[in-house]
C-alpha cells in the first residue's frame, strides 16, 4: 500500500545518502616489524626450498611429482623446472587448506570431506569421515539461495523433469529455449534495464564479449585489482589495456586526458572507443567501486563503462540491484551491466544487460551465441525463482534476505574490527578480508578454524600481493546471530593465540547503526 | 676536442719539459711556463684557442629537449578532448538480421521438438545418444537437487568441490583408461583454458585449419606462434615440422626450451571428417611434438566402448598427451572435461584459468553425467546402433539434387552444402535458409543452419545446413527427413 511503498523509497534514500556521506572504506597499513617478518618467513620458506630441490636431484629425497614417460623423456620439457619452484616448494606443504571437498549443500553449515595426508600433502586420501555441520564462511552464497526445501526447488525439479538438464545446441541454432527468453526478461525487468542476455559461464561472459564489443584500434582502462576473466576478455579483444591504479579517479582522469590528446601510440590516430571496465565489489579488497565518480568521469570524456557485478549484484543495494542502487545512480548510465550468478542466485551463469541496440549487437555476434551451449533449464529456472523472491514477486517481502545481509555484514565487520584485527573494505560489503601478512600464520589460521570447524578461504601469494596474505570471509543472509557469534568467539581465540591482532586504531562500535528500524511502521 | 686536447697536453709536457730543467720532481715554475708559451708553434696555440672557446660556448648554450617541441599545451588538449567522437559502442543491427531472431523452442529440445509453435522430429540437437531426456538420467538429478541444491557458489579452490566432481573425475579418468580427468562448468571453456596453461609465448602450435573456434580462442589466448596445415593433409604438416626442424638446427639453445604441440580434433565440427591419428602418431616421435586432441564429437560415438578415436584406431591412450571433450553432445549434461596422464593433467589444478577462476559445475548437472556415463557403460550397443543410423543417414543423403554431403559415413553430425555456389556467401546463406525453412516447421523435420561468426573464423567453413544423426531417429524418421530435403532442394534449388 502507499505507506509502505513511501516507506521503502525513504529508506532507499537513507541508505543512498549514508553511503555517500560517509565512505567507509579503509585499509590499514600493518606495523613495520610485520613486512619484515612476511619477507623473513618467504626467505627461510624459500631457502628450505632450494635445499629440498637440491636434496631431490641428489637422491636423498624421494621425488614424489608425476614423471613424464619414458617413451618422451627426450622431448622437451612440458614445464620448466624453476616455474614450478613455488608449486613443488611452497604450495605443496600447505595445500591441504584449499580444494577441500564438501558433501553437502554449500548453505550457511556443512559437512566438509575428512581428507588425510600420509606423505605431507603430496597425494591425499579420503578416510570417510565427515566433519558435520562445520560453519562456512568461504561459499559465496550471499542471499542464501544455495538451500535444498523441497518446496522452494518446487519449480526447478518440475523443470528437469520437462526437460533434463542438456540443451545440447547455441543459442543461434536450437538451443533457445522459450525459458532463456523469460529469464532475460526478468533480469532487464530487475536491472531496470532495456533488455539483457543470459550466458552459460559466468567467467566465458566476460571473456566472450569483451571482444565482441571492443577491437583493434580501442582502448580499454582497466582497473588495477579487476577479475582475470575481465584481463582474458581484454586480452582476446586486441585493444590495448592499460590499468589505472585501484579505484582511484586521479589516475583514471589523468590517463583519459592523455589518452585521448595523444591518441593511438605511434600513429597518433584517434581512438575508436574507450572502454573503461571495473568491478562492483572487488572480492579480494571488499572495496566497492567509486561509481558516481566514474560516471562523471565517462560523460565528460565520452568514454564507455563497462560494470562487472560478479559479486555485487543481489548483495548490495536496499533491494539488491547492486552499485548503481547502491550510489543511485541510473543504470541508463552504465553502458554495458555485466554480472554472474554465481554468487547472490545460487546458479550458474552470467548476463549483460544494458539498452536494446548493445544487446541485440551481442546476440548476432558474441561468441557465446554462436559456438557455446545454451543454459541449462534447471539452472534457469532457479535464476528465475531466486530474482522473483528477490523482487517480492512470490509473495516473499521485497528486500528481506538483502537486508538480513546488510545487518550481518554491520554487525560482523564492527565485532571484527572491534577486537582489532585488520579488515580491508567498504562497510557494506559483506567480502570480509582479514589480512594475516605472514604466511605461517595463514596457514595456521586456517588449520585452527578448522579444527573448530569452522571452515574459512585463505589466500595468498599470487592471487594478493606478497606481503598481504589474508583470510577472506563471505557473510550470507543465511548466518544466524548464533552462527556469526560462535564465529568471533572463536576468531578471538585464535587472533590472540596467534597473534593475528595487528590494528593499532582504536574502534568502538557504533550504539545502534540500524537508522531504518526507526521507519518500520507496521509489522 | 677532448681527444685533440690530451694529444696536445702530453706534447706541451713532453716539449716544455725537455727544454726546461727540471728539478726535484715535476715542479712547474711559473716564469718558466710563461717563457714556455711565447715559443710555442703558433698553429698549436690557435688549436687550443679554438678549443678552449668551443668549450665556453658549449657551457653557456642552452640546453633543449626534443620532445618539448611535441608537448602540447593544456589549451590543446582542451580542445583534442572536445573534438574528440567516439564511435557507437555497438554498430547498428538491422532489424532483419538472419542471426537477430532465433527459434524459439518450447519445451525440451529431445526427439520430438516443438520450435515457433510446431513439432517436428529433432535432426538438429546435439543429442547423440538420445540422453537428453532419459529417465534415469532426471531421476538422478533430481536426487542429487534434493541433496545439494542447484549450485555450488564457489570455484573449486573454496569448497566448490563436491565428492560428486571427484566420482565424476574418476569415472571419466576410468572410462577413458587414463590416469586422470579434470572437469570444467562449460564445454567452450575446456580446450580454450587447457590449450594456454601449457604452451606460453614463444612456443610453436601445429593447428589443423579446420579446428574449431573454441580451439582458436585458446590458441589466441596462449600467445604462441601458431602455424596452420591444410585440413588432414598430413604432408603438409610434415613440411612445417621439417621447416621447423631446420630452425631448431640453427639455434639449438632456443630449440631445447621451445615447446612444440599439434592439435587436432578427432571428428571435426566443421567438416564432420576424422583426423589421421596413427599418422599422427608417427609425425609425433619422428619430430618430438606433442598431441592435443580434441574429442568433443567423436567421444561417446566412436569405438567399440564409445571412447573415442583412440579406440576407433586401437591406439594407446597413453600416446595421447592430452585428451578434451565437452559433455554437451553425447553424454547430454553441461560442461566439459580433460583427460590424461597425471603428469600433464594436473598442471591444470593451478594454471587452467577456466577452472581455477570460476565456479565449479552444479552438482545436478555432474550427476546427470555419471548416470549418463553408467547407460554408456552398461550397454556398448548404442554406439554401433548409432553408427549404423548415421550410415543409413549418409546413404540416403547421396544424390540430394543440388546438395552435396560433407563428412565421413560414421560421423553424426553431417554438412549439407550446395553443389554450386552462387558465388555470394549472403545468397547461398538465403538458400539454404530458404531450404531449412521449406522443410521445418512446415514438414515437420527440425533442421537449423551451421552458424559462424563470419568476421571472427580464420577459415571460415562454407555455408552449410547441419543433420544431426541420434540414436532415437527411427527408420521412418529418417525416410521422412531424406524425402523432405530432397523434395526441399529441388524445389528451391531448381
Amino acid at each position: 500500500c502507499v505507506l509502505s511503498f513511501r516507506i521503502c523509497n525513504v529508506r532507499q534514500l537513507m541508505w543512498a545518502s549514508r553511503c555517500i556521506e560517509k565512505w567507509q572504506e579503509s585499509f590499514e597499513q600493518a606495523p613495520m616489524y610485520v613486512a619484515v617478518m612476511t619477507y623473513l618467513g618467504f626467505g627461510i620458506v624459500t631457502l628450505f626450498g632450494y635445499l629440498r630441490d637440491f636434496l631431490r636431484a641428489v637422491g636423498l629425497e624421494k621425488c614424489h611429482l608425476a614423471q613424464e614417460r619414458e617413451e618422451q623423456k627426450d622431448f622437451v620439457p612440458l614445464y620448466q623446472d624453476f616455474e614450478n619452484f613455488y608449486t613443488r616448494n611452497l604450495y605443496m606443504r600447505v595445500r591441504d587448506n584449499w580444494n577441500r571437498p564438501i558433501c553437502s549443500l554449500p548453505g550457511p553449515v556443512f559437512d566438509l570431506m575428512e581428507r588425510v595426508s600420509d606423505d605431507y600433502n603430496w597425494t591425499f586420501r579420503l578416510t570417510g569421515g565427515t566433519i558435520h555441520n562445520a560453519i562456512n564462511m568461504g561459499s559465496y552464497n550471499y542471499l542464501g539461495f544455495a538451500e535444498n526445501n523441497a518446496d522452494f526447488l518446487k519449480t526447478v525439479a518440475d523443470k528437469t523433469r520437462q526437460y533434463g538438464v542438456g540443451v545440447g545446441s547455441t543459442r543461434q541454432e536450437i538451443g533457445n529455449l522459450g525459458i532463456h527468453e523469460e529469464l532475460e526478461q526478468l533480469v532487464a525487468n530487475f536491472l531496470r534495464v532495456e533488455s539483457s542476455m543470459t550466458f552459460g559461464m559466468g567467467f566465458a561472459t566476460n571473456s566472450m564479449n569483451i571482444p565482441a564489443l571492443v577491437g583493434k584500434g580501442c582502448l580499454i582502462l582497466s582497473d588495477e585489482l579487476n577479475h582475470t576473466s575481465l584481463i582474458l576478455g581484454a586480452r582476446l579483444s586486441g585493444a590495448l589495456i592499460r590499468v589505472f591504479k585501484h579505484n582511484n579517479m586521479h589516475s583514471l582522469e589523468k590517463m583519459l586526458r592523455e589518452a585521448i590528446s595523444s591518441g593511438q601510440p605511434r600513429t597518433h590516430r584517434p581512438w575508436k572507443k574507450i572502454l573503461i571496465m571495473v568491478e562492483g565489489i572487488y572480492s579480494m579488497e571488499g572495496s566497492l567501486v567509486r561509481l558516481p565518480e566514474i560516471v562523471a568521469l565517462k560523460k565528460k570524456y565520452k568514454a564507455y563503462l563497462y560494470l562487472d557485478e560478479a559479486h555485487s549484484i543481489g548483495a548490495v543495494g536496499p533491494t539488491g540491484r547492486g552499485v548503481t542502487e547502491l550510489f543511485n545512480v541510473n543504470p541508463s548510465d552504465v553502458d554495458v551491466m555485466m554480472g554472474t550468478f554465481t554468487k547472490s542466485f545460487g546458479a550458474a551463469g552470467g548476463y549483460i544487460a544494458g539498452k536494446k541496440e548493445l544487446v541485440d549487437y551481442l546476440r548476432s555476434h558474441s561468441h557465446s551465441a554462436v559456438y557455446a551451449t545454451a543454459m541449462s533449464p534447471p539452472v534457469t529456472e532457479q535464476i528465475i525463482r531466486a530474482m522473483k523472491c528477490i523482487m517480492g514477486k512470490d509473495g516473499s517481502t521485497e528486500g528481506e534476505r538483502i537486508h538480513k545481509l546488510a545487518e550481518n555484514t554491520r554487525y560482523f565487520r564492527a565485532r571484527l574490527k572491534e577486537m582489532g584485527f585488520i579488515i580491508y573494505g567498504n562497510d557494506d560489503s559483506p567480502v570480509v578480508p582479514i589480512l594475516l601478512y605472514m604466511p605461517g600464520k595463514v596457514v595456521a589460521f586456517a588449520r585452527e578454524m578448522l579444527e573448530r570447524k569452522i571452515g574459512v578461504v585463505v589466500v595468498g601469494f599470487p592471487a594478493t600481493p606478497i606481503t598481504e596474505a589474508r583470510a577472506r570471509f563471505c557473510l550470507s543472509a543465511a548466518h544466524t546471530k548464533a552462527m556469526l557469534n560462535q564465529v568471533l568467539h572463536h576468531m578471538n581465540e585464535v587472533g590472540d593465540h596467534l597473534c593475528l591482532k595487528f590494528s593499532r586504531l582504536k574502534y568502538s562500535s557504533c550504539p545502534n547503526l540500524h537508522d531504518e528500524k526507526d521507519f518500520e511502521l507496521g509489522s | 676536442m677532448f681527444m685533440l686536447l690530451t694529444h696536445s697536453q702530453p706534447c706541451f709536457f713532453s716539449f716544455y719539459t725537455n727544454n726546461i730543467n727540471m728539478a726535484s720532481g715535476q715542479q712547474w715554475v711559473l716564469v718558466e711556463m710563461v717563457q714556455a708559451f711565447y715559443e710555442a708553434p703558433a698553429y698549436h696555440l690557435i688549436l687550443e684557442g679554438i678549443l678552449i672557446l668551443w668549450i665556453i660556448r658549449l657551457l653557456f648554450s642552452k640546453t633543449y629537449k626534443l620532445h618539448e617541441t611535441y608537448r602540447l599545451t593544456e589549451k590543446e588538449k582542451e580542445d583534442l578532448i572536445e573534438e574528440w567522437q567516439p564511435e557507437p559502442l555497438v554498430p547498428p543491427v538491422s532489424k532483419d538480421h538472419p542471426s537477430l531472431s532465433y527459434d524459439v523452442v518450447t519445451g525440451p529440445p529431445s526427439h520430438n521438438i516443438i520450435i515457433n509453435g510446431k513439432e517436428c522430429i529433432n535432426f538438429a540437437s546435439f543429442n547423440f545418444l538420445g540422453l537428453l531426456d532419459n529417465e534415469r538420467v532426471k531421476q538422478k538429478a533430481l536426487a542429487s537437487l534434493k541433496k545439494y541444491g542447484v549450485g555450488t557458489c564457489g570455484p573449486r579452490g573454496f569448497y566448490g568441490t563436491f565428492d560428486v566432481h571427484l566420482e565424476l573425475e574418476s569415472r571419466l579418468a576410468n572410462f577413458m583408461k587414463t590416469e586422470e580427468a579434470i572437469i570444467y562448468s562449460y564445454g567452450f571453456a575446456t580446450i580454450a583454458s587447457a590449450i594456454p596453461a601449457y604452451s606460453k609465448r614463444g612456443d610453436i602450435i601445429f593447428v589443423d585449419e579446420a579446428a574449431c573456434f573454441s580451439i582458436q580462442k585458446g590458441l589466441q589466448a596462449s600467445r604462441s606462434f601458431i602455424k596452420y596445415f591444410k585440413h588432414n593433409d598430413m604432408e603438409d604438416l610434415e613440411r612445417l615440422l621439417k621447416e621447423q626442424e631446420l630452425e631448431d638446427h640453427k639455434n639449438p639453445r632456443k630449440a631445447r626450451v621451445t615447446r612444440k604441440f599439434i592439435v587436432v580434433e578427432g571428428l571435426y565440427i566443421n567438416t564432420a571428417d576424422i583426423c589421421p591419428l596413427p599418422e599422427l602418431l608417427k609425425l609425433k616421435y619422428k619430430y618430438k611434438v606433442r598431441i592435443f586432441l580434441e574429442e568433443s564429437m567423436s567421444f561417446g560415438v566412436l569405438g567399440e566402448h564409445g571412447r573415442g578415436v583412440t579406440e576407433h584406431f586401437g591406439v594407446n591412450i597413453d600416446d595421447i598427451d592430452l585428451i578434451s571433450a565437452n559433455m554437451e553432445n553425447a553424454v547430454a549434461s553441461i560442461g566439459g572435461f580433460c583427460c590424461g596422464r597425471s603428469f600433464v593433467i594436473d598442471h591444470q589444478r593451478l594454471s587452467g584459468q577456466g577452472y581455477c577462476f570460476s565456479a565449479s559445475l552444479p552438482p545436478m548437472l555432474a550427476a546427470a553425467a555419471i548416470e549418463a556415463l553408467n547407460i554408456m557403460e552398461e550397454d556398448p550397443d548404442i554406439f554401433t546402433v548409432l553408427r549404423e543410423k548415421c550410415k543409413h543417414v549418409y546413404t540416403a543423403l547421396q544424390g540430394t539434387p543440388g546438395l552435396k554431403l560433407v563428412g565421413v559415413q560414421f560421423a553424426p553430425a553431417l554438412h549439407l552444402q550446395l553443389e554450386r555456389s552462387s558465388g555470394s556467401r549472403d545468397s547461398d546463406m538465403q538458400l539454404l535458409r530458404t531450404i531449412v525453412e521449406y522443410v521445418s516447421p512446415t514438414r515437420g523435420v527440425a533442421l537449423t543452419l551451421a552458424r559462424y561468426l563470419e568476421k571472427e573464423e580464420r577459415f571460415l567453413p562454407s555455408p552449410s545446413i547441419r543433420v544431426v544423426v541420434t540414436i532415437e531417429q527411427t527408420d521412418q524418421d529418417i525416410q521422412k527427413a531424406v524425402s523432405c530435403i530432397q523434395e526441399a532442394a529441388s524445389a528451391v534449388l531448381k
